[in-house]
């Protein structure tokens, strides 16, 4: 852990995380991290794959119940809600998944319209006012009568991201949005998560391994690796740094603390040049 | 060396049965949780309408092709045995009452399993390994009531529908060959069926299996579909025991019903 302190933020901190571990079975994969994400701000979560990004996401979300420690979003503990209340908190989150997510039998317009049909009694007439906003704010209104089939990658994502702010959200979350993506696309994501989380002064989690992209969007980084918070800075502080992970991790040298190699047996037991099987 | 191979035969056999319990337990909340989650399903009755066509109309052409036949070899077969004993004027009544006792209700049952049984798996199960239930989840919309609801309710009113039809088509088929090609009189076709079929034994029967067939064969594919590991290779598996585990439940189920309504046990 670094000695990085908290950079000046407002006191209300719209998600806590304190002491969360999570196991699957015997299988640890988050190991007593906190966090705080405070009202209006853009966190990034970075980290190698598999080391607990994701899965501090969906229990932020509710998807998963932690195995010890709390989650609290907007002053509620996420894991003691029931379904109803967890649903009410649902409402006011909005999720981009890593691939979109798309319903792939409905249009670019019923994908973004489902949530207020869904949710909300508004009359069809402003639901489409507002579905072709939420479009034109992706740049996408012209392409409102695809199917989900038609679109580029990054244009399912842009879709995703229009239907993840429908309801206009207090907390956005974003896992991996800049996987897969072509240069373009890759900035014109980054650019919008800044756009859409100013403009709707919401409080955005980005979970990804893209540092270029996502340093130049965020307030404050957390560092992750092996179920733990390794490192926690701004992004200038993040690409200052000297601790050899966040280096090794900005820069993406082949040396360093990360290794290229899987843990695995000696070399020689593998190939079984052991005294009894050479000969 | 033997003891332990048995004991490991032992601990092989084990674990499936605790599987096996698991995987019961898990299904059986799934359907209870599925009739818990109807209202949508009636209160907006466009979503089942929807799911109606995808499993029911477009199910159509296979059943009412599959029925014409079936009811042609009827037909052929029943006249070849019947004229032995010279009561081919019976053959309005074997082919009806095969029809709307058995084969209506059982071969419809095992053609919407591999048709849209197999259909419904594979959606649920992509919709699923692409986030999309998740998706709707984090919007605070319940998949069961949502994607599951509809389409269980929407099998099980399209298959005593599609029994029905495959019966109808059927006695057509009998028809066309029985009277149409080798001449048997028209009039003792028609009226020896009407005769011997009986609304409420045969086909409120009828009607009966094919709504509990139905209903296991529309649970069977949605549970295997949520299931269904986010893989390609867990789809396609799920998609196989779909039509694996409907076939038999659909024949096992039928000798059970049949027991019980014509048997009387």
């Amino acid at each position: 852990m670094t000695s990085w302190k908290q950079p000046d933020v407002p006191t209300e901190n719209l998600v806590e995380i304190n002491n969360l571990t999570f196991a699957y079975g015997k299988r640890a994969i988050l190991k007593g991290i906190n966090m705080v994400m405070p009202r209006g701000k853009v966190v990034a979560v970075m980290g190698l794959s598999g080391c607990g990004k994701t899965t501090t996401l969906r229990l932020i979300g509710g998807s998963l119940k932690p195995t010890a420690g709390s989650v609290k979003v907007a002053g509620h503990e996420v894991a003691e809600l029931d379904r109803e209340g967890l649903y009410r908190l649902r409402r006011k989150m909005g999720m981009l998944f890593q691939f979109g997510a798309l319903f792939t039998d409905l249009s670019v317009f019923e994908n973004v319209a489902f949530q207020m049909r869904e949710q909300t009694d508004l009359p069809e007439s402003v639901v489409r006012d507002l579905v072709l906003m939420k479009l034109d704010a992706v740049g996408l209104r012209g392409a409102h009568s695809l199917m989900p089939s038609e679109l580029s990658g990054g244009m399912a994502r842009r879709v995703a991201l229009a239907r993840a702010v429908a309801l206009d959200p207090m907390l956005i979350m974003y896992d991996e949005p800049f996987a897969g993506l072509d240069p373009i696309s890759l900035s014109v994501i980054g650019n919008l998560i800044r756009r859409l989380n100013d403009a709707l002064g919401a409080t955005s989690i980005v979970v990804t391994h893209d540092i270029q992209e996502s340093l130049k969007i965020v307030d404050y980084v957390y560092f992750m690796s092996d179920g733990v918070v390794v490192a926690e800075g701004t992004a200038e502080e993040i690409k200052a740094s000297t601790l050899p992970y966040v280096h090794q991790f900005v820069w993406g040298e082949i040396d360093g603390p990360v290794s290229f190699h899987y843990p695995r047996a000696p070399y020689s037991q593998d190939l079984r040049l052991e005294a009894g099987h050479a000969a | 060396m033997p003891h332990r191979k048995v004991g490991v035969g032992f601990s092989n056999v084990g674990r499936a049965v605790v599987d096996g319990v698991w995987r019961m337990g898990f299904a059986t909340r799934f359907f209870v949780m599925t009739l818990l989650g109807s209202g949508d399903s009636f209160r907006r009755f466009g979503l089942t309408i929807r799911e109606i066509y995808f499993s029911g109309v477009l199910s159509l052409i296979i059943i009412l092709v599959s029925g014409l036949f079936v009811g042609m070899v009827l037909g052929l077969q029943g006249y070849e045995t019947l004229q032995k004993y010279g009561s081919e004027s019976a053959l309005g009544t074997l082919v009806a009452l095969s029809l709307v006792r058995e084969l209506g209700p059982v071969l419809a049952a095992l053609l919407f399993a591999s048709r849209a049984g197999s259909a419904i798996t594979a959606e649920i199960g992509l919709m699923k390994a692409t986030e999309q239930l998740a998706a709707m989840e984090m919007m605070a919309v319940d998949p069961i009531s949502r994607v599951v609801a509809p389409r269980f309710w929407a099998g099980v009113i399209s298959m005593p529908l599609l029994a029905a039809m495959f019966s109808a088509v059927g006695v057509f088929g009998g028809y066309l060959v029985g009277v149409v090609f080798i001449g048997v009189d028209a009039g003792s076709f028609w009226s020896q069926m009407q005769a011997a079929v009986d609304f409420r034994q045969d086909i409120v029967s009828g009607v009966i299996k094919s709504v509990v067939f139905g209903i296991a064969v529309t649970a069977i594919a949605l549970f295997e579909g949520y299931d269904a590991p986010p893989t390609a290779e867990g789809v396609s598996h799920a998609t196989t025991r779909t039509v694996v585990t409907s076939a038999l439940a659909v024949l096992g189920l039928d000798f059970i019903l049949t027991a019980f309504m014509f048997r009387g046990i």
